[in-house]
């Protein structure tokens, strides 16, 4: 470890150096930046760069130091004989690994990782794919028609501010204790934000595109199909990837009762006996999901909206 | 090829909160079939709206319109509209928004496909049809605009502030190309524009227009466009003729935002 240390200090100040010798003025302006990221081309002749977002883009190593220090103060916090944080409070990274292996080879509760995941991923897609099946047609009518608009406001505003877990109990009632209970709840907490999303979609479509489409020939369900749906698109993914984040959210709260499998499943079953490790595997297995999933719509997205923002 | 008939035209909007606004006063004018008609004014002479009344967007509080006697009570093909900017479809492609028109109409796929590059060609982009909208410039769009607009081979092109965001060296090229496809299709055009220069040089017909209520306020019929494509379009807007026209105009236009303005805007 202190080995690589070393190296890769010794990288950076090369990297330093050369940015001395063919850009003084740059090393001096960019100061400790430069152990990070260099600026290129263009951008580093600019004088000023805070408040100009193309400048903001995010740096790879801060994000891997990011990383490194949560788990360095997770390792310090579980340092020692008697750490700072005890174990029924938080478990230690071993632990943890130990937990992560377990759960990959035993399963917990006799239901096995991949079971628990998939259970939990199967509900979080349908209620997902229900809500925007549901959302976009509603979110449409409501850009697209006053008596429509008129109608679902109520509706919509109403139901919005309501909290999934508010709504678990009438759910058990109607649906019972079943699957689709819980893909409910899901569809729930997914549905409005597709409602909106779509909505905003299609007010956002120029006047001057549409008036277009009509000089051109086209009918009511051509510039439906062709101007207002692909230019909803980009607000649509938004709130797919809006969604998808809190459909993962409201988990824990679907699977709350009837059923033993799925990850907020394992996180309630896990908490009630004090078994910190397997609430943290769980965990963190869905925040990889989650991560998982927003890179591939961000892929999506580039292949299947690649004009988006520059309209 | 069909004549523009514009006969009494008046338009009134009610505001929200109460009150008026006169946009149009009894405008009539009638445009035979291939001339090139510029309108000029400040802002708030009607002028956009005279051009949505002729497109079939907005329906006129009084009085009529018609192509070639048709009445005009919507939107439609034979009226093809070039927007100033973000007109165009950009999740297609250059060729697609140059299909657009024929696609909706349901023609034969092979022959659009023959139209869109015989049209790209026109307007000077051909090797383009496969580029992405927002990969082009300004300029480029614009001539994505106006191939969109004839692939449907309408009577009359309306155009609203067709070149307006674009730099003035780009704008006198597409000025440029504007007289060209006037002269080489022989379709009628409306040209909305905010300069003086391009409504001179364009226009072989020329309203200039006022506010308070909106009217054609004068009428010219000008030398320039017809000879506009056979000399240098520098040369043609340093010459005499063309200064004196100018300053005209100008000073026309000057003395209506002064009076829009009121007393205040004189002390300025």
């Amino acid at each position: 470890m202190s080995i690589d240390d070393v190296d890769m200090g010794e990288v950076h100040t090369d990297d330093v150096d050369m940015e001395g010798a063919t850009a003084p003025t740059v090393a001096a302006r960019s100061g400790p930046g430069a152990l990070f990221r260099r600026r290129r081309g263009a951008s580093a002749r600019k004088t000023v760069t805070f408040g100009d977002a193309s400048e903001v883009s995010g740096s790879p190593p801060w994000s891997v130091t990011s990383l490194v220090t949560l788990m360095a103060v997770w390792y310090l916090i579980k340092m020692g004989e008697e750490p700072i944080v005890n174990d029924r409070t938080f478990p230690s990274q071993r632990q943890t690994l130990d937990a992560f292996i377990e759960f990959w080879s035993d399963g917990y509760r006799r239901v096995s990782l991949w079971d628990h995941t998939y259970a939990s991923l199967n509900r979080v897609l349908k209620g997902l794919i229900y809500g925007v099946i549901v959302g976009v047609p509603v979110g449409f009518a409501m850009g697209l028609s006053n008596r429509l608009r008129g109608f679902f406001d109520p509706i919509v505003e109403l139901l919005r501010p309501v909290p999934p877990l508010a709504l678990l109990p009438l759910f058990i009632v109607w649906f019972g204790i079943g699957e689709s209970a819980k893909v409910n709840l899901l569809f729930f907490a997914a549905v409005w934000i597709m409602v909106i999303a779509a909505r905003a979609g299609v007010l956002g479509v120029k006047g001057s595109k549409v008036h277009a489409a009509y000089s051109l020939g086209a009918n009511k369900w051509q510039i439906l199909r062709y101007v207002i749906l692909p230019n909803a698109l980009p607000d649509i993914f938004t709130g797919i990837r809006v969604a998808l984040g809190v459909c993962w959210g409201t988990l824990v709260a679907a699977e709350l009762t009837g059923t033993t499998t799925g990850l907020g499943a394992t996180i309630f079953a896990a908490s009630k006996f004090f078994r910190m490790d397997i609430v943290v595997v769980a965990i963190i297995i869905i925040g990889v999901i989650g991560v998982t999933m927003d890179l591939i719509m961000r892929l999506l997205e580039a292949r299947l909206i690649p004009w988006r923002g520059k309209g | 090829m069909k004549d523009l008939s514009v006969d009494k035209v008046g338009m009134i909007y009610e505001l929200p909160k109460g009150g008026s606004v006169h946009a149009l006063h009894d405008v009539s004018f009638d445009l035979e079939a291939g001339r090139l008609l510029t309108l000029l004014g400040p802002s708030g002479c009607g002028k956009t709206t005279l051009l949505n009344i002729l497109a079939g967007f907005l329906a006129p509080t009084s009085g009529s319109v018609s192509l070639g006697g048709d009445p005009i009570d919507g939107p439609g093909q034979e009226r093809g509209m070039v927007f100033q900017q973000g007109a165009l479809f950009e999740w297609q492609s250059v060729a697609q928004n140059v299909a657009f028109g024929p696609r909706m109409n349901r023609r034969k796929k092979s022959e659009t496909k023959v139209l869109v590059e015989e049209l790209l060609g026109t307007v000077g982009l051909q090797g383009f049809g496969d580029k992405a909208i927002y990969e082009l410039s300004g300029g480029m769009q614009q001539r994505v605009a106006l191939a969109r607009c004839l692939a449907n081979d309408p009577e009359v092109m309306l155009m609203d502030e067709p070149l307006g965001a674009l730099d003035a060296l780009t704008r006198e090229k597409m000025q440029g190309l504007v007289l060209k496809l006037w002269q080489e299709t022989g379709k009628s055009i409306v040209l909305v524009t905010h300069s003086v220069e391009e409504a001179l040089y364009l226009g072989d017909k020329l309203f200039v227009m006022a506010p308070r209520p909106g009217r054609i306020e004068r009428v010219y019929e000008l030398p320039f466009a017809e000879v506009g494509l056979h000399v240098d379009p520098r040369e043609l807007k340093a010459s005499p003729e063309f200064i004196e026209k100018r300053e005209e105009l100008l000073s026309l236009i000057w003395e209506m935002e002064e009076q829009i303005m009121g007393h205040e805007g004189a002390v300025l």
